[in-house]
């Protein structure tokens, strides 16, 4: 049995259903992302491992034992947990206190609360303002301290639920390094939500995509990143192309999709007339002014609609039978003149499909 | 004096009972909270009555023989001010946001621990609970009167003796006396001011 069991777990806040079946095993001194869209139930999966809350249905199997069930036990598994919420709670007292807080409910000894906070304060980086009150901290400080205070207690399982939300990219990136130096340090099983792919991606040994209180999908980064099982799946990992269409032949797993008119080859091993999606990732196609012998199987040639900068790189959308989005770098955007209504062609891989059934 | 002793001792048993009622759920917590607002405004002479009819030679507890005493005015005012500081102790506690409840509850807490950790956290408003219970003692009349005596030396405090030297004609005496109680009442908004800014 994994570390933390997950059976049937189900939840409602009083008619409306926030978590439904949800069954997942997570391994000990694991990093298990789940991801999915704001109100998807991940904050409150978090709060019902954590026993801040009881579950309507199911069970969860902390160390073989079943939490939720426990009744006046309950604090002792609490205590091998820690969990950082979302918002940055400090409490109206000093730094050093904050992080001592947990320790001191555990009736450790003094020498052992400072020697375990002067290391944390050092880690986080607020050892010059230890003894400033914590309600005078930045968002991202204060996050930094609830993340030590967490880790204060050694917890065997670190619940962290969105820990960079809301703040800025600065403060995130401290933050990300503060996790990756405890994945480095500790064997910690940490469990995070978050709502960003990408962090999942980074931090991440496992990801469970959750939508509308459901696990959809869980797997590696990769393989939930290059192979969205559904189509909410795919909208949510960052897949912008996604056209419906109907498979009208597959020889040797080189599928032919008719989408309205135009064909898009790809790999796959679905049957003539399957319904499906062909999901393409706006970064594998590639635009060129004219159509290019290529190994490309698939291009089209159509105008676009609209060039947007995003950083580094520019978005375009162009249509060609149907719509289409491209991330291609600012200089090569810049190379081939791209403006509203231009002509382009754009093509990309038959590996660069990824095609999912269409319920 | 006797007004801080009766804040001190209703301090005592309101914090405690607070957190009860804050911290659990029973049926009727509302009902019980809507009664305690209504004592708020409980008539000074009401409570003097009350705490008279107990303790007076004929009453129920008589028998301890503290009729006429401080001791006796600092129980009285103590009941007199309970309602308010429960009031506003448990307002304090329910104005701790619930995300440091959980945070408390999380990093392993018990339940009594968690209870000290929002005590704590609304240490400013339950510090103000206190100091309007005391305003409230230091300037009522009608108890002071009716379960102390106003006995000089004694039993006699500011508001009594305010209104003896007014009935008296001494009129001097009783404005110089209340521009002291005043000053005390100031002293004490200008604290409650100071802590509530923090």
């Amino acid at each position: 049995m994994s570390l933390i069991e997950i059976v049937g777990l189900s939840h409602k806040y009083g008619e409306r259903t926030v978590l439904r079946n949800i069954n997942v095993g997570i391994e000990k001194g694991e990093i298990f992302a789940l991801i999915g869209p704001t109100g998807s139930g991940k904050t409150t999966l978090l709060r019902l491992i954590d026993l801040l809350e009881v579950p309507t249905a199911g069970r969860i199997y902390f160390d073989s034992v079943d939490i939720t069930a426990l009744g006046r036990m309950k604090l002792e598994a609490r205590r091998r947990m820690a969990f950082v919420l979302q918002k940055p709670v400090v409490f109206n007292i000093s730094i050093y206190d904050n992080i001592a807080y947990g320790l001191k409910w555990r009736e450790k000894s003094r020498g052992e609360i400072r020697e375990r906070v002067d290391y944390l304060l050092e880690v986080v980086g607020l050892s010059a303002v230890r003894y400033k009150n914590a309600r005078t901290l930045s968002g991202g400080e204060a996050q930094r301290v609830a993340i030590a205070r967490a880790l204060a207690v050694e917890p065997e399982v670190l619940l962290l639920d969105e820990p960079t939300a809301n703040l800025d990219p600065i403060s995130t990136s401290r933050i990300e390094q503060l996790i990756t130096h405890i994945i480095q340090q500790y064997e910690t099983t940490i469990v995070m939500a978050t709502h960003d792919m990408s962090q999942g991606q980074r931090l991440a040994d496992r990801i469970g995509v959750m939508v509308n209180g459901e696990i959809i999908q869980i797997g590696d980064p990769r393989q939930v990143f290059n192979a969205p099982q559904n189509r909410q799946v795919a909208e949510f990992v960052g897949v912008e192309n996604i056209v419906d269409g109907v498979i009208i032949s597959n020889e040797e797993g080189v599928a032919t999709i008719d989408v309205g008119g135009n064909i898009i080859e790809a790999i796959s091993s679905y049957n003539v007339g399957e319904r499906v999606c062909a999901c393409i990732r706006p970064e594998d196609i590639t635009l060129a002014l004219s159509k290019s012998p290529s190994s490309a199987r698939n291009s089209f040639t159509g105008g676009v609609v609209k060039v947007v900068s995003i950083g580094p790189l520019a978005r375009v959308e162009m249509d060609c039978g149907f719509s289409l989005v491209a991330l291609v770098t600012k200089k090569s955007a810049e190379e081939l003149n791209l403006e509203n209504g231009k002509s382009v062609c754009a093509s990309f891989k038959a590996t660069g499909v990824h095609v999912i059934r269409r319920d | 004096m006797i007004s801080m002793t009766a804040a001190v001792l209703a301090s005592l048993i309101c914090l405690p009972l607070a957190s009860l009622i804050h911290f659990n759920h029973f049926l009727g917590k509302r009902i019980v909270i809507n009664i305690i607002q209504t004592l708020f405004s409980l008539p000074t002479v009401v409570v003097g009555l009350f705490i008279f009819v107990l303790f007076s030679r004929a009453g129920p507890l008589g028998g301890v023989n503290i009729m006429f005493t401080p001791t006796l005015m600092v129980i009285g005012q103590a009941v007199l001010i309970t309602p308010i500081l429960l009031g506003l102790i448990i307002s304090a506690l329910g104005g701790v946001d619930k995300a440091i409840v959980d945070t408390a509850i999380s990093l392993g807490a018990s339940g009594p621990q968690v209870a000290m950790a929002v005590i704590r956290e609304a240490r400013y408003a339950v510090m103000a609970a206190i100091i309007m219970g005391f305003g409230r003692a230091i300037s009522e009349v009608g108890l002071a009167i009716m379960v102390g005596g106003n006995i000089k030396g004694f039993t006699r405090v500011l508001t009594t003796a305010i209104s003896l030297e007014t009935s008296k004609g001494e009129l001097e005496l009783s404005i110089a006396l209340g521009i002291i109680l005043i000053s005390i009442a100031l002293i004490v908004n200008t604290a409650l001011n100071r802590i509530q800014q923090r």
